[in-house]
C-alpha cells in the first residue's frame, strides 16, 4: 500500500516537473514562463520529497525533506519576484496578447523610478476637490 | 518499484532536456535565468529519486545545498540585471 502511494507520488512529482519544462519551452513570454516554471517545479519538488519521506520513514529523513520543501516554498516566490522585476526593468517585450500592464503608467524607464499610482491619484483627487484642505496640511 | 524509479528518472531527464533547450535558445538573459532555476529544481528532484534508488539518506543534504545555491544564483542574477549598468548610488 505504501509502495503504491510512494510510486504515485514519484510519478506525480516527475509529471509536474515535465509540465514545468514544457511550459518553459512552449509559452511565449518571460512572465508566463515564470508562471509555469515556479509553480510546477515547487509542486514537483514537494511531491518527490513526500515520496522520499514515505520510503524511509525515519525522523531524520522527515526533517530533511520538510526542510527542503520549506526552503523551496520560501525561496521560489522570492526568486520569481526578483527575476520578474529585473526582467521588466531590462525591457523584455511582453506577449502580443497581453491585456493589461498595470506597471507601465507607474514606472518611468528613464529615471528608473516607481511611484505608487494609488497615492498619486488619491492626492490628485484630494487636491482637485479641496485646495483649502491641502493648504491646511501644509501649515501643519 | 524499481521500474517506477527508472520511469521517473526518464521523465525528469526529458524535462531537463526541454529546459536545456530553453536555456540555449532563450532570447534574453532573464529567460535563461528562469531556465537555470528550473534546471536546478529538476536537479533537486533527481537527487531525491537517487536517494530512493541508493538508500543513502545523506544525498538529501546535497539537495538542500543545490536549492540554496539556485536561490542565491537567481537573486544574484536579478541584482546584476537590475543594477548591472553604471552605479549611481
Amino acid at each position: 500500500m505504501i509502495e503504491l502511494l510512494q510510486g504515485f507520488l514519484l510519478l506525480a512529482g516527475s509529471f509536474f516537473m515535465l509540465i514545468a519544462a514544457l511550459g518553459i519551452v512552449r509559452l511565449p513570454d518571460l512572465l508566463t514562463r515564470m508562471h509555469a516554471s515556479t509553480k510546477g517545479a515547487s509542486l514537483g519538488v514537494m511531491l518527490l520529497m513526500a515520496g522520499v519521506a514515505l520510503h524511509f520513514l525515519e525522523e531524520v529523513v522527515f526533517a530533511r525533506t520538510i526542510a527542503i520543501t520549506f526552503f523551496v516554498l520560501m525561496t521560489a516566490p522570492v526568486a520569481a519576484h526578483a527575476i520578474g522585476r529585473a526582467g521588466y526593468f531590462v525591457g523584455i517585450e511582453l506577449w502580443k496578447g497581453t491585456v493589461k500592464d498595470e506597471l507601465r503608467p507607474n514606472y518611468n524607464p528613464l529615471s528608473h523610478r516607481l511611484h505608487s499610482g494609488l497615492k498619486k491619484t488619491a492626492r490628485g483627487q484630494e487636491a482637485g476637490k479641496s485646495h483649502a484642505h491641502d493648504s491646511h496640511k501644509g501649515e501643519d | 518499484m524499481q521500474i517506477l524509479i527508472h520511469l521517473s528518472f526518464a521523465i525528469l531527464a526529458l524535462s531537463m532536456v526541454l529546459c536545456l533547450a530553453r536555456l540555449v535558445m532563450g532570447p534574453s538573459l532573464p529567460d535563461r535565468v528562469v531556465a537555470l532555476e528550473l534546471l536546478s529544481m529538476i536537479i533537486v528532484g533527481i537527487i531525491g529519486v537517487h536517494t530512493l534508488q541508493s538508500d543513502e539518506t545523506s544525498f538529501l543534504d546535497v539537495a538542500i545545498v543545490v536549492a540554496l545555491m539556485s536561490f542565491l544564483a537567481t537573486v544574484g542574477f536579478a541584482r546584476f540585471l537590475e543594477r548591472g549598468g553604471r552605479r549611481d548610488d
